[in-house]
């Protein structure tokens, strides 16, 4: 069922200071994921198996490698006679630059005011789910609230985020008290961290935005979230299913190694909600003979010659003989030549590694190599 | 009005392929699954965009469901477009009643009115049973070059195979003297590939004569092409030279799908400069295993292996459990092979399971090896949608029906 009483704003730039050189070239949304995805497929596959028409794609700079992605939004079924997917760049109102979420939901205020729709999800790029949105509707009409935050029980992802949301909430799920960037509480028992997507209601949050702006509040989180605890209804809607937030490169790293592993694999990529991507003509996966391939996730047009061991291999990938490639991520278009080892390395795309190169990182700081280099 | 074409294609889809046994049962050649993502009708459609022809019609007749729908709107070959575009072509209602197509002329007869609608300059007449990568703007070229009013593509076939194929006598420039259908003594090892050019206007009256003809089993080799040449058409034949294979029968469709993991078979599906375009799943990479080995394999997108393969093609989303075994075999999408069975030189359908312990193919795969020649084997094929039970010995099956230990699924 299409048309929900919902619509989605995606944010595509947020969080992107985290990742470093990984988003030089590109932006949050467009970072390549788990061998064929980009970051923001995730939210707009989860939108668009949840029935959602009416998609807003926040873009900061850096966007030309997200615009490619998204083209018309057909791979998401968003390209559609009414609604579907908007790009929504900066200076629609003739302000700066926006920085903030504030400044950027103001610039797009005319996105959110002409939607019939009564409810807006907002969204960022960082995090890795699977997720039904129209359950969160659902109880945030159920239990009629004002912003309905979507948030997880915290676990052992938690010690490496250092600008963890914590959610204090009573046994209704009402939120009571709101924590921002707190070190992690382990005795507490009630801690959720917030997954930073919430359903706010449409008004609401145009009140909101007109309110901020004319008191040049900036902070979304601080003046509009945790300023509201008492006199908003705020609830937080906890999910259980696999999510992984995104904020360092150590965990970029680790969150794609974590889908070697087949039962996540298969939790989030389970072909009832799929998620979707755009897709390319590359020819399937060709091993010769001399391959050797183990605990990997390969994807289409590579042809491998060498080894690949606990790895991540992205579209159009040549390893060449005796090459060894273990515990790594090689994104799309790179050449690695003869007698080449990597190990606890990220190579972004288009690279070329020439023979005889060797790249060691180690499993808490993996070795960057950038894109569209010759080595 | 409809802007002109310089050239339409007309792409025969409709025929049955008898000899292809159940792998046709319940689809048309065309959509047949090959070489890891690709139906073998990916082939001719894409060398007409890559050769620049964006009008296509495609004349669909047996057992259309699944081709109709890979086909779609024609947007994985880029051919959804505003004007022209792909489009499919079924036999039809008319006012005097309607008619299936009863040969590959009386099809390309019935479609007259679209072929008008462009008003071309040459109809190129192709079909869906072959794996090539051939440049059709080449040929038409030739065509010109010659003011032919017919230009049929041949390749050079060995002389003891030529006796297979309908080969065609040439003066050297190519210009077609006589018809030898299937001849005991060749003359000549040019065989027709089913690649026609005409010009339309030849074509047309061409058509128009032949339906007029009571017994003629309007077919373009068995009555146009002899008849028009008797009339003092102007005939030529376009050298073709690279990889040609018909996939008519189930040996020749195994062979093709492995000449792509041998180098030197020619077939290079990996070209950028000639792609072959096809849908493309969605679905996630695919995951290799730890206990698993992989020897000279294609494998596609969504598959989980935990087994061993070797020499095979695997299509997506197939899953290969512990300990089993595949070799010289095609799976195809959505097959689930369980633990511990051993399956070669065999072709497992679309969505079929195969339980625990079973053997497929193996014991005739060996037999043959010893005795015969390296290509000649026999292949076992098991249908789409069935469920082989655990501890199934079909070693020595050559076709299975769903009727030997074998539950279908409904």
């Amino acid at each position: 069922m299409r048309g929900k009483n919902l619509i989605g704003i995606i944010f595509s730039s947020i969080g992107e200071k985290s990742l470093g050189a990984l988003t030089q070239s590109r932006t949050m949304g467009s970072v390549p994921f788990a061998g064929k995805y980009k970051l923001i497929d995730f939210p707009l596959s989860n939108m668009s198996n949840s029935g959602i028409n009416r998609v807003g794609v926040i873009v900061k700079n850096n966007y030309k490698s997200l615009m490619d992605h998204l083209g018309s939004g057909k791979p998401w079924n968003l390209s559609r006679i009414n609604d579907g997917l908007f790009v929504l760049p900066p200076h629609i109102n003739g302000s700066d630059t926006p920085t903030n979420r504030i400044d950027m939901l103001y610039s797009i205020k005319d996105f959110i005011v002409e939607s019939k729709e009564n409810y807006v999800l907002l969204c960022d790029c960082n995090l890795i789910c699977n997720i039904n949105y129209n359950d969160v509707l659902k109880s945030h009409i159920e239990k009629n609230a004002d912003i309905t935050i979507i948030c997880r029980k915290e676990n052992k992802f938690l010690e490496n985020t250092p600008e963890s949301t914590v959610l204090c909430m009573d046994k209704t799920y009402r939120v009571k008290n709101i924590l921002i960037d707190s070190p992690c509480n382990k005795s507490s028992q009630d801690s959720y961290v917030s997954l930073d997507m919430m359903i706010f209601n449409k008004n609401l949050l145009i009140d909101i935005i007109n309110v901020c702006k004319s008191h040049g509040y900036t902070n979304f989180k601080r003046d509009v979230i945790q300023n509201s605890v008492n006199t908003m209804k705020i609830y937080g809607y906890e999910i259980n299913s696999f999510t992984y937030k995104i904020s360092s490169l150590l965990e970029y790293f680790n969150s794609n190694m974590s889908l070697i592993n087949e039962n996540i694999k298969r939790e989030l990529f389970n072909s009832q909600n799929p998620i979707y991507t755009k897709t390319y003509n590359n020819i399937p996966a060709k091993y010769t003979e001399n391959c050797k391939v183990k605990n990997s996730l390969i994807s289409n047009g590579c042809i491998i010659d060498g080894e690949v061991t606990g790895s991540i291999l992205f579209e159009g990938v040549h390893v060449g003989k005796n090459s060894c490639i273990s515990n790594s991520i090689v994104m799309s278009g790179t050449r690695i030549g003869y007698n080449c080892q990597l190990s606890y390395t990220i190579v972004d795309e288009d690279t070329v590694i020439n023979m005889g190169r060797k790249f060691m990182g180690f499993k808490s700081y993996p070795v960057y190599i950038s894109k569209s280099k010759i080595i | 009005m409809y802007p002109k074409q310089k050239v339409v294609a007309m792409l025969l889809a409709g025929g049955q392929g008898k000899r292809l046994g159940i792998l046709t049962e319940k689809l048309a050649k065309p959509a047949i699954p090959y070489g890891g993502k690709y139906r073998i009708i990916d082939f001719p459609l894409s060398n007409c965009v890559n050769s620049g022809i964006e009008t296509v019609g495609v004349l669909t007749q047996y057992q259309p469901l699944v081709l109709n729908e890979y086909l779609g709107n024609g947007q994985p070959w880029d051919l959804d477009l505003m004007d022209g575009g792909l489009q499919i072509l079924s036999p039809y209602q008319k006012s005097g009643g309607g008619d299936w197509y009863k040969g590959t002329a009386n099809a390309i007869y019935q479609n007259i009115h679209y072929i008008e609608r462009y008003n071309p300059e040459h109809v190129l007449i192709i079909s869906g049973d072959h794996i090539y990568k051939m440049d059709y703007s080449k040929m038409i070229a030739f065509h010109e070059k010659n003011n032919a009013d017919c230009t049929i593509a041949v390749i050079n076939v060995p002389l003891d195979q030529a006796k297979r194929f309908g080969i065609l006598n040439t003066h050297k420039d190519g210009l077609i003297y006589e018809f030898d259908e299937k001849p005991q003594k060749p003359k000549s090892t040019k065989a027709s590939m089913g690649i026609y050019v005409f010009k339309w206007d030849k074509l047309k009256s061409y058509l128009i004569e032949d339906e007029n003809i009571k017994d003629s089993s309007n077919d373009f080799g068995k009555d146009i092409m002899p008849r028009i040449l008797s009339q003092g058409a102007k005939m030529y034949a376009y050298k073709f030279g690279g990889y040609w294979k018909d996939v008519g029968t189930i040996q020749s469709f195994w062979e093709s799908n492995l000449d792509l993991l041998n180098p030197n078979t020619g077939i290079n599906l990996n070209d950028k400069n000639w792609n072959i375009y096809s849908h493309s799943p969605n679905m996630p990479p695919h995951y290799i295993s730890s206990q698993s080995k992989i020897e000279n394999c294609i494998v596609a997108e969504g598959c989980s292996i935990h087994g061993n393969i070797k020499n095979s093609i695997i299509f997506p989303g197939v899953c290969v459990e512990k300990y089993s075994e595949i070799c010289n075999s095609i799976i195809m999408p959505g097959a689930k092979i369980k633990s511990n069975c051993i399956i070669d030189y065999s072709i497992v359908c679309e969505n079929t399971v195969i339980n625990e312990n079973s053997k497929i193919g193996t014991k005739l795969a060996v037999k043959h090896c010893n005795k015969n020649s390296k290509n000649k084997h026999n292949i076992t094929v098991i249908d789409q949608n069935s469920i082989i039970k655990n501890d199934c010995d079909l070693s020595f099956a050559k076709e299975d029906k769903g009727n030997m230990d074998v539950t279908k699924a409904i």
